[in-house]
């Protein structure tokens, strides 16, 4: 994405961010890409985020969700705490054994095509909980896109996570959910 | 109310090699006290003129080289009317972790017991629903104990040498 | 309450409808865990069995309720918690002193200054130490700043349970500004390790004055913002009103402490039956409500934020001259300008970090006025690195189990603002 400022407020001194168009013909009154750019666009741009809290980092990303930070700028809006109605599982805090099987449980409720975001120190490895009852990474259980260290971390990293959420989304063959290589991910996590 | 007073009290009640142990660490006196006189010994520090309403903690604790005595329990009572705190302790051996339960005294025990036992095994006679609390149900050990290990043993990821073990 | 018992209508139903259920069910079957579920009660009345949680928008923080409803109306309710326990005991045994310190913040998150500094105040009784008065205030300060905090999320977040999502975000931002104070002070926002065994870790820099005296100049502007969309709001006194209410006998009972405690009128408060940290020094009032229902709670709350405000101030005001740190170089981490050019200051450094200290055989009881109530720190010392055990009494685990109490009669929302009322933080409740 370039700075670049719209004909219409040359020489107001405004700096305004366009988001560049995929490639395509362009013609009068069309513009023809490819679905995926289009779909990729529309979706990274519109990621409803299922807000799994559990401890500190949750608080972190009510900060996000405030209106210093809020994320709602970058498409997430509406935290959907419905499974079903989620794009990207953020997991926000510590992840109990006990907890494992919900966790799981919640990622296979979600459709495709979906993406986790893992917030914290805790989610990614355990943090520094290294305990009998801790589970030390919530890959081992799902598959994860993006880990986001810190303890907790700041929102601005918390943002910068949800903008290479946001890249993924964007550059995602249509075809992959339904590709060898992922059904083999899945596999090796004994999801459905 | 101070601890002489209190110590007195309880020895007139109960017999003055009821409590062993007798210290004041920092200003709070700090009995031992044999397991069967629990049920008796609370009930009297809550009903009668002594006053020890407020069950503030209890905790079980695990000290694996005293022979007979490996398993403990500790309880911290106050009087919220004369702000005097008390710290009574008890010890039996790990072959017969059975204490009384204190939930017909204090509602708040009920959880507090359901901790000890998720941690040390102490079971709790009486106690209406005695399982675990805090680890998950089908655990087969009592982690709080001394002689098991802090992390989990399953993980392979970890090399020992980069953590000097 | 009948109005809230539903069910199809009809002649044949109407029995049902003008007898409500009269004793709570037995929280737990006498059978024991693993008996059959219970579909009906003694007036052939079906039951539905509803799991609210472990994720679930309202509870905030995962435990789980599985309750037995009659309509809209809660018989019965067992709940389950553990769901983030992290062994803090047992990692505490592995842990010398001052690596302790940033478990203690993750307890009750929402004021982690006010765990730290309540693990401080123990070891230093432990050790012995005493803290210079300057120290003792920014303790106060730092203290009540958390407090603050931790009453705002708790009633903001009242707010949104019962549908009134601008208030939670108007307190956000102040909840930001005291997070720059933190920054200021600690270098973090949330989990903030704050403090050390005898002192601060720095003195309050002029940035950090200036921060916090603007800070408490404009904060009255937004908390009477606040209050005048909640306080006398009709829809949200309807909604809290009489609900989820608790005897002072009750709540005594069952170890209530803090907020949920003094709501129900009892005006125990360990800033004032046990002080410490000088707060014998500062004037400012308990505030006690009558029928420990919602609205009691929210209430307390709202008058302890204005509470520890004048605290704030008057620490502010008088915060004495002098050092921010006891001289005790056995246990207080040297100065980083000293570790990096004195081998002295290098050794000790590494000696107290790593736990290579001597602490004498011990044991010792202390306890702070927690956000939520009476948070304790039972340390057993028996002279090695690590403590030989550590109890943290943690209000939020004790006064959860009133909950299944609080609920019976009541209908599910009124349930959730109730739990919402209580404050339970997750981390504190599983430890």
């Amino acid at each position: 994405m370039s700075v670049t400022t719209p004909p219409a407020l040359a020489g107001s001194g405004k700096q305004i961010q366009m988001v560049e168009a995929p490639e395509g013909l362009e013609g009068a009154g069309f513009f023809a890409t490819s679905l995926e750019k289009v779909i990729g666009l529309a979706r990274s741009y519109s990621l409803w985020p299922l807000p799994f809290a559990t401890s500190c980092c949750g608080i972190e990303f009510m900060a996000t969700m405030g209106s210093h930070y809020d994320i709602s700028r970058f498409g997430s809006e509406r935290p959907s705490f419905s499974p079903r109605q989620a794009d990207l599982l953020m997991v926000m805090g510590t992840i109990a054994k006990k907890m494992a099987p919900v966790v799981k449980q919640v990622y296979e409720q979600m459709a495709e095509p979906r993406w986790v975001l893992s917030m914290g120190a805790c989610a990614c490895s355990g943090g520094i909980f290294d305990s009998y009852s801790v589970l030390q990474g919530i890959d081992r259980i799902i598959p994860v896109d993006v880990y986001v260290p810190g303890c907790p971390p700041r929102p601005e990293q918390v943002l910068d996570g949800l903008m290479q959420v946001q890249e993924l989304a964007r550059n995602e063959s249509l075809r992959r959910r339904n590709s060898p290589e992922y059904q083999a991910l899945l596999a090796s996590y004994n999801i459905k | 109310m101070t601890n002489e007073h209190l110590l007195t009290t309880l020895r007139a009640r109960f017999g003055d090699d009821a409590f062993t142990d007798v210290e004041e660490p920092h200003g709070l006196l700090t009995l031992t006290f044999q397991r069967e006189l629990t049920l008796e010994l609370m009930h009297f520090l809550k009903e009668g003129e002594l006053g020890f309403t407020f069950l503030t903690t209890m905790c079980g604790i695990n000290y694996p080289n005293n022979l007979n005595r490996e398993l403990g329990m500790i309880y911290h009572l106050h009087n919220l009317v004369t702000n005097t705190r008390i710290r009574l302790k008890t010890f039996f051996p790990v072959l017969d972790p059975v204490m009384p339960t204190l939930t017909n005294l204090w509602a708040t025990a009920n959880w507090m017991e359901r901790e000890a036992y998720d941690f040390f095994g102490i079971t709790f006679t009486g106690h209406p629903n005695l399982i675990r609390i805090l680890n998950v149900e089908d655990m087969d050990y009592f982690p709080m104990r001394r002689e098991y290990p802090l992390e989990d043993q399953t993980r392979e990821d970890k090399t020992d040498s980069f953590f000097g073990r | 309450m009948d109005h809230l018992i539903s069910g199809p209508s009809g002649p044949e139903h109407t029995e049902r409808r003008v007898q409500p259920a009269q004793e709570p069910l037995p929280l737990f079957s006498a059978a024991g865990p693993g008996a059959p579920l219970q579909l009906r009660d003694e007036l052939n009345n079906e039951l539905t069995t509803l799991n609210l949680g472990p994720t679930h928008p309202a509870t905030h923080g995962i435990f789980q309720n599985i309750l037995k409803m009659d309509g809209e109306r809660i018989i019965s309710g067992v709940p389950t918690i553990g769901y983030i326990h992290r062994a803090f005991e047992k990692i505490a045994e592995h842990r010398p002193f001052y690596q302790i310190t940033p478990l203690t913040d993750r307890m009750n998150y929402c004021s982690s200054p006010i765990n730290n500094m309540g693990w401080h105040l123990t070891v230093e009784k432990l050790l012995g130490i005493t803290v210079p008065k300057r120290a003792q205030y920014m303790r106060v300060i730092v203290m009540e700043l958390a407090r603050i905090c931790d009453h705002l999320i708790c009633n903001s977040i009242l707010g949104v349970d019962t549908g009134a999502f601008t208030g939670f975000l108007y307190v956000f931002q102040e909840r930001e500004k005291v997070y720059e104070i933190f920054e200021e002070i600690c270098g973090s926002r949330l989990t903030t390790n704050m403090g050390r065994v005898g002192g601060m870790e720095r003195d309050f820099t002029p940035v950090a004055l200036d921060k916090l005296r603007t800070w408490v100049k404009e904060f009255p502007t937004v908390m009477r913002e606040f209050e005048t969309m909640f306080n006398r709001n009709r829809i949200f006194m309807d909604r809290t009103e009489g609900v989820g209410p608790i005897s002072a006998e009750r709540a005594l009972n069952y170890g209530f402490t803090g907020p949920n405690l003094r709501a129900a009128g009892v005006d125990y408060d360990v800033r004032v039956m046990n002080p410490y940290s000088s707060y014998q020094d500062f004037e400012f009032d308990i505030p006690v409500g009558t029928t420990g229902d919602t609205y009691d709670r929210f209430m307390v709350r709202q008058e302890e934020i204005w509470q520890s405000l004048r605290i704030i101030n008057q620490a502010l005001e008088n915060l004495p001259e002098g050092p921010f740190h006891a001289d005790a170089p056995h246990y207080y981490l040297p100065p980083k300008q000293a570790v990096y050019r004195n081998m002295e200051a290098l050794i000790y450094h590494f000696k107290i970090i790593m736990g290579e200290i001597e602490a004498p055989v011990g044991e010792v009881y202390h306890s702070v006025e927690g956000g939520n109530g009476e948070l304790g720190f039972y340390l057993i010392s028996d002279g090695g690195r690590t403590p030989y055990r550590l109890h943290f009494r943690r209000p939020c685990f004790i006064y959860y189990q009133a909950y299944s109490e609080m609920v019976v009669g009541q209908s599910l929302s009124d349930a959730i603002v109730t739990l919402s009322s209580l404050n339970v933080i997750a981390g504190e409740l599983d430890g």
